[in-house]
């Protein structure tokens, strides 16, 4: 096989928007003309639930799920799901995090508490994390809507190709009033690394 | 030109591109996109049913009128839906009719995890099942003439991987297929004993015809590799053994799951070593193979409950596990919490203190079964929340009836509630029963139903008027509340279960999510009059907590400004007046 699929995984809270993110990465990489799966969540757990959407692609890709020690990439929309998707990624894998943390309801009912430090933790594990304020970014960019695209841009610049291919996709996706603001949005993250 | 697409979007396309003009169906996960996204194609005309029984028979009746027609539902609703499908069965088609029916192994938004291919066996109904969007849209269409072929309706069988994965299609343009005419056939379509006595040999010899066919179509495809291990497979399971094993077996994949075949399975397992069958749920080709002498291994080493993916086809077959890393520290869960701004949060609420009995039902509101509101007893299926009550209230007596509640969501009552409280009426019960009308079927993702005024595509109808309905049916005790007005509907509510005769108490307030609800400003604490007490924790919000230091180490409340919608249930949980806009 000429390239090996490469393994994405989008984890956070549900309704954070991880979807339009896995929306906009799958259109991208048929856009250069690879074969491309994304497996996605809808019901129950959209509602505040811990959610997670695969993207798989390559020359020829099977399962559309990613399992354990699989994943090239994780971008993680929340703390908390960072640390409970970690064993999805390869040991040389590349965490992508949001700094946010959004405490789940047995955390604020007092049953269990927040783990500390979570992604000094992990980077201990010998694991390259990039840590990012996307929220601030993306209020930055004009809307806290917009995280989702801050850290699709943090994402592309570890995918290797040309930031326009996303900008057109970006740009062809999203609502047409929001476009401004979501192209800002890319080009924070893409650049923030 | 290759199109990214839902498994769901491409069924979809499928439907107009067979030349589908009649689609029913009752929305549930993982099955709803399907009609969603059937309703932009003008030549396709597409309705929510008020349950999947009903929109069976209009997809049957269309197919009957001679049109080529459609239903979706969950694997679920196929039980609901049963009663048409086995004599479906007999009567066959005109137009060509497909039921897809989504299954949910590992149970993702479901309260149990049935295989529908039980169904397809029973009801003698065939069954096709593809493995990723392009054969979601090739089947359908493939179904749509061999439904027509063969004169039975055909089910297709989804599960969520493959309703919820997008992979690649290639679109083609509709082929229109005129409506067939109509010849009144008593023998064929009016099942009497005596007719239908005719039409089940009929059955009978068309699933040895369909089972003839499969052997030879190539509906079911052989790839050859290391021929030492032989994998039998079907729809999802084939991707999961194919990216675990690679060329390291060779595959035989089932494009129609019923009837299966019998020569070519056994051609294949000659031509390689051990065979395997990799099938999700329960082992119904395993079976098969053993009946016809294939010594295959399948349940032995794989599980019968859950989803399968790659990971668990190595472990079982390869004993493999990839070296992956995980924290020291416990990871606490997130469970699925009921929305911030959420009317059934006011209504749990405020019931709390009242120790209730609640039997509960399917929808956002079975979410108030986890702490902190811990509201709810029992969640069965569609409609049981009402008649399971009648049934706990007719062995408790009627002293137990004056604490106990039914909770149901509109669309819910509509799809099988009102037959319960019909049930209540008629046979003199004494149950209090509670409807949570939030204008909109919630949890597949707002979907309008007959209760809100507005079809599939949004153009007002006429709505359901639950006040009138209750009257109609005998219910003279009908009282509407507002769930936010928390201290008012647990006074209703309270009144109503004094009474000793049938009850409807409609909770209204439309759901959060609905672009058309105006939000309030988020609320704030003060931190000078909050005492740390955590009252307000009570509801279940996930926008609000408490923490810090202050209050000799109680803490103060803090609310999530980008969250809160101001629905100020914390605000009235409070003692000391801390929280205001």
């Amino acid at each position: 096989m000429s390239q090996p699929v490469k393994n994405i995984m989008i984890v956070g809270v549900g309704g954070q928007g991880t979807l339009l993110a896995s929306k906009l990465m799958g259109k991208a990489f048929v856009e250069k003309g690879f074969d491309v799966k994304v497996s996605e969540v809808h019901g129950m757990s959209q509602r505040g639930g811990s959610v997670v959407t695969y993207v798989r692609y390559g020359e020829k890709v099977y399962s559309p799920v990613i399992e354990k020690g699989e994943a090239d990439i994780i971008i993680a929309f929340e703390q908390l799901e960072a640390a409970r998707w970690l064993p999805y990624l390869k040991p040389d894998g590349i965490l992508i995090s949001d700094n946010q943390k959004i405490d789940p309801m047995p955390v604020i009912t007092g049953n269990s508490a927040y783990p500390d430090k979570i992604l000094p933790s992990i980077r201990e594990k010998g694991v390259q994390v990039i840590e990012i304020d996307a929220v601030a970014l993306a209020t930055a960019a004009g809307s806290i809507r917009a995280t989702n695209v801050v850290l699709l841009g943090v994402a592309a610049h570890f995918l290797g190709f040309d930031k326009e291919v996303w900008l057109d996709v970006v740009r062809s996706t999203v609502p047409p009033k929001t476009i401004a603001i979501n192209e800002k949005a890319f080009e924070l993250g893409f650049a923030a690394k | 030109m290759k199109t990214l697409m839902l498994g769901n979007e491409a069924v979809a396309r499928a439907l107009y591109e067979a030349g589908v003009t009649v689609v029913s169906s009752y929305p549930g996960t993982p099955s709803t996109e399907i009609t969603e996204a059937a309703t932009q194609y003008d030549e396709v005309y597409s309705e929510w049913a008020p349950n999947e029984k009903v929109a069976f028979e209009v997809a049957f009746g269309a197919a009957t009128g001679g049109a080529r027609s459609f239903c979706a539902m969950k694997h679920v609703g196929l039980n609901v839906a049963a009663d048409p499908l086995y004599t479906a069965s007999y009567i066959g088609v005109n137009g060509g009719m497909v039921c897809a029916v989504a299954d949910d192994p590992g149970m993702h938004s479901s309260q149990n995890e049935q295989d529908s291919r039980h169904h397809a066996i029973a009801s003698k109904i065939p069954m096709l099942e593809p493995s990723d969007s392009a054969e979601c849209l090739s089947y359908t269409k493939l179904a749509y003439q061999l439904s027509e072929q063969f004169d039975t309706p055909f089910l297709l069988r989804l599960s969520t991987r493959i309703s919820h994965g997008r992979s690649l299609v290639d679109l083609s343009p509709r082929e229109e297929h005129p409506i067939k005419d109509y010849k009144k056939d008593v023998m064929k379509n009016v099942m009497m004993p005596a007719m239908a006595r005719v039409r089940h040999q009929v059955v009978e010899k068309r699933t040895k015809a369909l089972q003839e066919w499969c052997e030879t179509s190539g509906i079911n495809s052989v790839e050859y590799n290391d021929t030492r291990v032989g994998i039998i497979c079907a729809g999802s399971t084939y991707q999961c053994a194919r990216e675990a094993l690679g060329e390291r077996a060779s595959y035989f994949k089932l494009g129609m799951v019923n009837p299966l075949p019998v020569k070519s399975l056994l051609d294949f397992a000659r031509h390689v070593g051990q065979v395997y069958v990799i099938e999700e749920l329960d082992d119904i080709i395993e079976t098969h193979c053993r009946k016809h002498g294939i010594p295959v291994i399948g349940k032995l080493l794989l599980p019968v409950c859950g989803e399968f993916s790659q990971s668990v086809v190595r472990e079982a077959l390869l004993g493999e596990e990839l070296p992956h890393i995980a924290l020291d520290q416990a990871i606490p869960p997130r469970p699925p919490v009921l929305c911030v701004g959420c009317p059934h949060r006011g209504l749990f609420t405020a019931l709390k203190k009242l120790n209730l009995y609640v039997s509960g039902d399917i929808g956002c509101y079975t979410l108030g079964a986890q702490a902190p509101l811990s509201m709810i007893d029992t969640c069965v299926c569609m409609g049981a929340s009402v008649s399971g009550l009648h049934g706990f209230n007719l062995a408790r007596g009627s002293q137990q009836a004056k604490n106990s509640v039914a909770v149901i969501g509109d669309s819910t009552f509509i799809h099988s509630g009102i037959t319960g409280l019909i049930d209540i009426a008629y046979n003199k019960g004494f149950s209090t029963v509670i409807v949570l009308d939030n204008s909109i079927t919630g949890m597949t993702g707002h979907q309008n139903n007959p209760t809100n005024g507005l079809t599939i595509k949004g153009d007002p109808t006429v709505a359901v008027n639950l006040e009138a309905l209750a009257h109609a049916i005998g219910i003279n005790r009908v009282v509407v509340v507002d769930p936010f007005d928390m201290e008012a509907t647990r006074k209703a509510v309270e009144a109503e279960l004094a009474f000793e005769e049938p009850s409807l108490v409609i909770a209204r307030r439309p759901c959060a999510l609905l672009k058309t609800v105006k939000h309030n400003p988020p609320m704030v604490v003060d931190t000078e009059k909050c005492t740390g007490c955590k009252s307000c924790l009570k509801a279940g919000c996930p926008s609000i907590k408490v923490h810090g230091e202050a209050n000799k180490g109680r803490g103060t409340a803090e609310i999530d400004q980008n969250q809160c919608v101001g629905c100020e249930i914390c605000a009235k949980l409070c003692s000391f007046d801390a929280i205001n806009f």
